[in-house]
């Protein structure tokens, strides 16, 4: 037993002084390489919302790994770490604890550990990067300045979801006497568009009914019976996430609800969400801020660079995919917030402040997205210290059984959202004792 | 009305499907005294294995080869996992199923990926409309293949010489021991036949959510029927679920508006703890007299 226990010991001391001298050689290496932008990613290769998380971090990852390949942004390449969250506010939180000394920007991929991070990154000077989720109010740069929700929020997305709506119907006025259902999955991310709906609802005199789902939804027969048989709703606004945006597909086809009479987010508008409800879900509309597919000369780039030279983050099979493709989307942000910086401070690793500048001066024109390769892939962005939003526009998609196809481009009703944000904005600034900064005197 | 019976039918047909996981964890618990943690997520395995071998062979080869799988599984669990444990306290037990749990998801997804899948065994989901009432033919055809299942397992633990063998094991480990029945054994047989429940459950599940990583948390859904009914009991299991499936879809319908709605998760549990106020073993579970 003794000499087990010391042979044990031994063998434990070996492996960790190999582990030991090959991290050192791994650093000794990297710092011949000279500087690099740290990027911590908090990622959810495992859990409930694996195919979401793993989608977005592995795009991200590859469309780094290609510049890296091209020799980094203006000579600075990216390093990064991923961090797995599984989806959880606690874990995305001792995550963001663990890489914050590296780090200067944040992506926390769930609207629950947004939440946590916003009062932290505000603190610590961390860019907090909200694309597409929660909370919509941080968009109002002048009471959130280190929050980005570029290049749209949530209740922007609302907005022009009830455009489409109003025009599948036939105009606007169709809006009126509408019965809309909003299933929505019980969570501060499914939460976060009920006023909004609400206030729509009084606008343009629809009845709009709110639908929870407790997590995980694995089960919403409840739900659909009460949708389609008492309330006789006229669409149904799928705001779910992971499973529970495949279930109401199947629930519906069963009732004989009309897989385009609903509307999901863009949250439950990936290829699997669709896929395991088979047929069920042909028909089925979604919103969306990028394009789909590998048809884009940088997508082209990274299959024939990346993938080519088996650098890969996923499987191949899911290159082009909604989730993917998104994560290409938020590395681009980042890049293009580093390029703005490297124009102002000079080329360098940058600092949180000045990462906060390069994403508070953005101006992706479409000049810019042709140049970057990436025409019809998504639209101009240009953020202000005010203004944390940038996007103009919310894409619609439509799975035809086998692919998603772009079906609109609508303009959000920018006027009545944000006339809610500053509200709820300094609602919050109120309650936090923060003093909006006056972005007339901001540079 | 007519509302009122659909929706109390289709809380029945679901409750068929808690009944399949909560049946995994009762014979597993009555035979070894395992609360097997990773029940839902040997319906996860079950339903990734099976998507897996059907991309290359036809639907009964790749369910004999599924079933081929939770049997390794099994004999793997009991023969590396708990013979070491054997005798140790059910708390050390329920760890190790812990582990298992996080065992399986890991190899899973390691295999077959994390990607969802769909799963389509051709079992129409159709509605048929008896007079005002509209129910899912899948439903129901997964309702008939559980009502077989638990006829089965009945005749198997009734009639044969094995189940007899198990049931004894069930009711006293050391008295069958001394009466020269392979504890070990008698134990994977358990397992295996946990297994195959768990493969259907996972299909019935699988077919209808697809197969991903959320299939294993729907032994969340099995934990108010193993109060309710007691977590030894099969016959507990089957009727708990239906009870369980039945409340929650019409509490959440029927209640629920008034209250904010999303009732359906704690729902079963609020029927399951009343029920132990009464039953502290739940209604058909064995009671337990120590001497203190």
């Amino acid at each position: 037993m003794g000499r087990k226990l010391i042979f044990g010991f031994f063998a434990i001391v070996l492996a960790m002084s190999f582990v030991f001298i090959s991290g050192q050689a791994m650093a000794a290496e990297k710092k011949k390489e000279g500087p690099t932008q740290f990027f911590g990613i908090l990622i959810y290769r495992t859990g409930p919302f694996a195919a979401g998380g793993s989608g977005v971090g592995s795009g991200w990852e590859d469309f780094m790994e290609l510049r890296n390949m091209q020799g980094g942004v203006n000579g600075i390449k990216y390093s990064w770490e991923e961090c797995e969250t599984a989806y959880n506010t606690a874990r995305g939180v001792e995550c963001y604890e663990r890489l914050k000394d590296k780090m200067v920007l944040v992506h926390p991929l769930s609207t629950g550990i947004t939440y946590a991070l916003i009062p932290r990154g505000t603190k610590e000077h961390k860019v907090v990067i909200s694309s597409g989720y929660g909370r919509a109010d941080a968009s109002d740069g002048s009471v959130f300045p280190w929050v980005f929700t570029t290049p749209t929020n949530y209740w922007s997305q609302n907005s022009a979801k009830i455009k489409f709506i109003g025009k599948q119907m036939g105009g606007m006025d169709k809006l009126k006497g509408l019965k809309i259902a909003n299933l929505y999955i019980d969570i501060p991310y499914g939460q976060e568009t009920k006023p909004m709906l609400d206030a729509l609802g009084k606008k343009f005199g629809f009845t709009v009914r709110h639908f929870p789902v407790p997590w995980p939804g694995i089960d919403q027969k409840a739900q659909w019976l009460d949708i389609v048989r008492r309330y006789k709703a006229d669409w149904v606004i799928n705001r779910n996430w992971g499973v529970s945006c495949t279930v109401p597909l199947k629930e519906a086809a069963r009732l004989r609800f009309p897989a385009n009479r609903i509307l999901g987010g863009w949250w439950c508008g990936s290829e699997e969400d669709v896929l395991p409800a088979g047929p069920a879900a042909k028909g089925y509309y979604t919103a969306n801020w990028h394009g789909v597919g590998r048809n884009f000369p940088l997508i082209q780039e990274i299959v024939d660079k990346v993938y080519g030279k088996m650098k890969g983050h996923i499987s191949f099979t899911r290159v082009g995919s909604v989730y993917w493709n998104r994560g290409v989307y938020t590395a681009l942000i980042n890049e293009e917030a580093m390029r703005t910086a490297h124009k102002k401070f000079g080329v360098k690793v940058l600092t949180g402040d000045e990462m906060r500048w390069g994403m508070e001066h953005l101006n992706i024109t479409k000049e810019r997205i042709k140049e970057l390769g990436l025409e019809g892939f998504m639209g101009p962005v240009k953020t202000s210290c005010e203004n944390h939003e940038g996007g103009k526009t919310v894409l619609f998609q439509q799975w035809d059984g086998k692919k998603w196809v772009k079906v609109d481009e609508i303009a959000p009703m920018t006027d009545f959202v944000w006339k809610r944000i500053k509200a709820s904005a300094a609602k919050y600034a109120k309650e936090k004792g923060i003093t909006p900064r006056d972005c007339s005197k901001v540079d | 009305m007519a509302f009122f019976f659909e929706v109390l039918i289709s809380g029945l047909l679901v409750g068929v499907m808690y009944s399949l996981v909560a049946m995994g964890f009762a014979l597993i618990y009555k035979a070894s005294g395992v609360f097997n943690f990773a029940q839902g997520d040997m319906s996860l395995l079950a339903g990734l294995a099976l998507v897996g071998f059907l991309t290359v062979m036809p639907l009964w080869l790749a369910l004999i080869c599924t079933v081929a799988v939770m049997a390794i599984l099994a004999y793997g669990t009991v023969f590396i996992i708990f013979r070491p444990l054997v005798a140790r306290s059910p708390l050390i037990l329920f760890m190790a199923a812990i582990g298992l749990s996080f065992l399986i998801q890991g190899i899973g997804q390691a295999i077959w990926g994390t990607d969802a899948k769909g799963l389509n065994i051709g079992i129409p989901d159709v509605l048929v409309q008896i007079g005002e009432i509209y129910i899912s033919t899948f439903d129901l055809t997964f309702g008939g293949m559980a009502a077989a299942l638990v006829a089965g397992l009945v005749w198997f633990f009734q009639k044969t010489r094995t189940g007899r063998a198990l049931r004894a094991v069930a009711d006293d480990h050391e008295a069958a021991l001394s009466v020269g029945i392979p504890l070990l054994r008698a134990w994977a047989v358990t397992w295996v036949i946990a297994g195959i429940v768990a493969t259907v459950a996972g299909v019935a599940w699988g077919s209808r959510l697809g197969v991903q990583f959320s299939l294993s948390l729907i032994a969340l859904k099995a934990l108010p029927v193993l109060i309710l009914g007691g977590i030894d009991s099969i016959l507990g299991a089957i009727l708990a679920g239906l009870l369980i499936g039945a409340s929650e879809n019409l509490a959440e319908v029927f209640i629920g508006p008034y209250v904010g709605g999303g009732i359906q998760t704690f729902f079963p549990y609020l029927v399951a703890l009343l029920v132990l106020w009464f039953k502290p073993y739940g209604m058909f579970g064995k009671e337990i007299i120590e001497r203190v």
